[in-house]
């Protein structure tokens, strides 16, 4: 095995419910905005939850009709969002083409919106009436093959699809190919476009999702005494990721470095969260040792938090149980507050949100933590953004089935 | 003419073409850009729209405009 090269963010696609592109997104954050409002793709009466985080920006600019026509809302999203990674970069299309840039960019479900017609099509009109397309827009590794074939990449390709650590685990298994020197660049992260009935219905029948619909933006409540749920959003993340000499030989804008990843299962339950966060502390203490960093060294926590009221509970518990008593000491906050829960999307948008923190020197709040539950007594910065520089920061991903993923970056 | 019409209008709606593209001796693939997935996209369109029923056989025969509109007067 050759010595592993080190691996940095130099390009940030986020396209989200609070802005898409580098600057909305970022901008957002500092307001703490909220993307939450009523749903309106579809009529939502016969389902309990009637809000989510709908991406509202028009993406025709990037996409041609064809593919506006032909790709699932799930492929549109990652296509957008790592033609924004690829531009912020400072890369051209002719740098990422050829077999030393490749793609992992996966998706909690997959083409949900497809799934949901096609399904109709096979009870109305019968099985013979599915269309040829049916399968290439809705199969979950879709994002990361129309992602290498945009540009031409060639290099590793897979595709995670971890249900809510899908972002953080497609960016962490990204970093590994260019750590053991297999690309020099990487299309990394998670897309999601599951605000369809079929998801919606199926996730507010779990009792997972707020159905506090008549004041949707304080909504979705990270660690307050009166969170009752995640709140659904739509959206996608994708970074470039380069080989550390060759991005500072280009005179790229390095973000930030990956450090250390962590991933564990809990092996405990389909949907609840292991106790006092087990498996959730196994990835965090990965995500330290692999980087070599120490818990009192990392300064901010991008937590999971969804606000529903197991995981901020048993996550807080595992924050506490690694970091002992420097977690009253770092900042920990949930950017969920404000975008909604973007699944498989989610780890990579906030691992963008990460990179904003150390890049620009202030954290990200949790917005409508009025009230707080006593059991989750952390500093969330509640208040608002905070100007503070933090040299390492963990974020968080975990997942329905008990897969937890964490990634720990570093300030250069 | 108004099955020439018809015809134009699922083409146009199942392989995205422009209509100006749609004339009568434009091939599928070579003019209009099709791939072999939207061939069969615009065999099932032209089934529903015509109420018919196209075999396999039938469909490789169909390469052209013209062609799904003799085929669509002849079946119909």
């Amino acid at each position: 095995m050759t010595e592993l090269k080190r691996v940095v963010m130099t390009g940030l696609g986020p396209v989200t419910p609070i802005g898409t592109g580098r600057d909305a997104f970022a901008q957002a954050q500092r307001a703490g905005k909220s993307g939450i409002g009523p749903i309106t793709r579809f009529d939502p009466s016969e389902i309990a939850s009637k809000i989510a985080g709908e991406v509202g920006d028009d993406l025709s600019p990037w996409l041609d009709a064809k593919e506006a026509r032909r790709l699932d809302r799930v492929v549109q999203f990652a296509l957008v969002a790592a033609d924004l990674a690829l531009q912020d970069s400072g890369l051209t299309r002719e740098d990422v083409a050829g077999e030393r840039t490749g793609a992992i960019v996966g998706s909690g479900i997959g083409g949900m919106e497809t799934f949901e017609a096609q399904a109709r099509v096979s009870f109305e009109r019968g099985a013979g009436r599915i269309s040829p397309m049916f399968i290439p827009m809705m199969i979950a590794n879709m994002s990361t093959g129309h992602v290498a074939m945009r540009y031409g990449a060639t290099g590793p390709s897979s595709t995670v699809v971890t249900a809510c650590a899908t972002g953080t685990g497609s960016i962490g298994e990204a970093a590994r190919y260019i750590a053991l020197g297999l690309a020099d660049r990487m299309f990394a992260g998670g897309t999601e476009a599951s605000i369809v009935p079929l998801a919606m219905g199926g996730f507010a029948n779990m009792k997972a999702l707020s159905t506090r619909n008549d004041d949707p933006q304080a909504a979705s409540r990270p660690f307050d005494a009166e969170r009752d749920g995640f709140v659904m959003g739509e959206g996608a993340g994708v970074v470039l990721l380069e080989e550390y000499e060759t991005a500072k030989k280009r005179g790229a804008h390095i973000y930030a470095e990956i450090l250390g990843f962590g991933v564990s299962a809990d092996a405990h339950h389909i949907t609840m969260p292991a106790p006092q966060g087990a498996g959730a502390q196994l990835a965090m203490r990965m995500a330290l040792r692999t980087a070599g960093v120490n818990p009192e060294q990392v300064g901010y926590i991008n937590a999971h938090g969804t606000s529903t009221p197991a995981n901020d509970l048993h996550e807080t518990q595992g924050i506490k149980h690694v970091f002992g008593e420097h977690a009253y000491k770092l900042a920990v906050s949930s950017t969920k507050s404000m975008t909604g829960h973007l699944l498989g999307a989610a780890g990579a948008v906030e691992a963008i949100a990460v990179a904003q923190a150390l890049s620009d020197g202030i954290l990200p709040p949790t917005i409508n933590l009025t009230n707080p539950d006593p059991q989750c007594d952390l500093d969330y910065i509640a208040e608002g953004a905070r100007e503070q520089q933090v040299q390492y920061a963990l974020s968080n991903s975990f997942a329905f089935g008990g897969q937890n993923a964490a990634l720990l970056f570093g300030r250069i | 003419m108004a099955i020439f019409d018809d015809v134009k209008e699922v083409i146009v709606e199942k392989l995205g073409a422009d209509a100006d593209q749609v004339t009568p001796e434009a091939r599928f693939v070579e003019d209009l850009g099709a791939d072999s997935l939207e061939i069969v996209e615009l065999v099932m369109g032209l089934e529903d729209k015509f109420g018919l029923s196209i075999s396999d056989e039938d469909a490789e025969g169909i390469r052209t405009v013209q062609a799904a509109v003799d085929y669509v007067e002849k079946n119909q």
